[in-house]
């Protein structure tokens, strides 16, 4: 069963972002890449973050997902007057990418990964213990990133505004 | 939890998590349009996020976790600043082409 599930969220993912790379138009790229999220965070609720898979539909199928709609249709880029690379560009694109892929794979299958089980936490991912270590071991990098996204919100006001002639 | 890693093995992960950050990468190199290209490097971001939480489960250590949380933090923060340039370079470019970026060439 899980292995069946395993599979198709892994199929649903693949599918999914290579249709965000190949589909002609913006908006058809954005809502496969929300369907290659919402696979994600299936996979997410297979390890056990339930924490994670819950943050990442909101954060990302919510919040980031909307965003990016809001500014393809914003600038009108559903025409598909993208114009279009060179073959040459095109097939070194593949094959460097292809490359990239085989030499990860080759590493990863020299190096004999072991499946050892540890002794096995009981709610690993749950709500509580990611927000124990939140606030224990991690607290002031989360202190410094809420700093980061109060410069984010600014930075983004500045340069989305309209210049004042 | 326990199920799933043991009925499927980190290998698998790891190809799915490689996988995807490749198709990431193809697609940066392949396509002009600047908003496809960030969409694609979410998908590279979420690759990595993925084989973090696996690598996490299979250790038995949540600290993985709590840095995955942190790169959507990241990611969130890099979106909203990404589009707001984008929206400036089209209101003065009429164009999000990447090709077309090239004024300090000369």
């Amino acid at each position: 069963m899980v292995q069946y599930t395993f599979y198709f969220l892994s199929l649903i993912a693949i599918i999914s972002a290579f249709l965000v790379v190949f589909s002609k138009s913006p908006v058809h790229s954005v809502l496969y890449l929300v369907a290659c999220f919402f696979a994600i965070a299936g996979h997410f609720l297979l390890l056990n973050a339930q924490f994670l898979a819950i943050v990442h539909v909101i954060v990302y199928g919510g919040a980031i997902m909307v965003l990016f709609l809001f500014v393809v249709m914003m600038l009108n880029l559903n025409k598909e007057s993208d114009s279009q690379k060179s073959n040459f560009v095109k097939l070194s694109a593949i094959v460097a990418s292809g490359f990239l892929l085989l030499t990860i794979v080759a590493s990863v299958k020299s190096y004999e990964v072991t499946d050892q089980m540890v002794s096995p936490l009981k709610g690993q991912g749950t709500v509580q213990s990611i927000g124990k270590e939140l606030f224990s071991t991690f607290l002031l990098p989360f202190e410094i990133s809420s700093i980061l996204l109060f410069a984010a919100v600014v930075g983004t006001v500045m340069l989305a505004k309209k210049e004042i002639d | 939890m326990i199920d799933t890693i043991q009925q499927i093995p980190l290998n698998y992960y790891i190809l799915l998590s490689t996988v995807l950050f490749s198709i990431g990468i193809l697609g940066v190199l392949l396509r002009k349009n600047a908003i496809i290209i960030f969409m694609c490097i979410e998908l590279m971001l979420n690759a990595v996020n993925l084989l973090l939480v696996a690598f996490s489960a299979y250790s038995q250590n949540s600290s993985g976790q709590t840095f995955v949380f942190f790169v959507m933090i990241i990611a969130a923060a890099e979106v909203a600043i990404g589009l707001a340039i984008l929206v400036m370079v089209y209101r003065n470019m009429h164009s999000v082409d990447i090709d077309k970026l090239q004024n300090l060439k000369s």
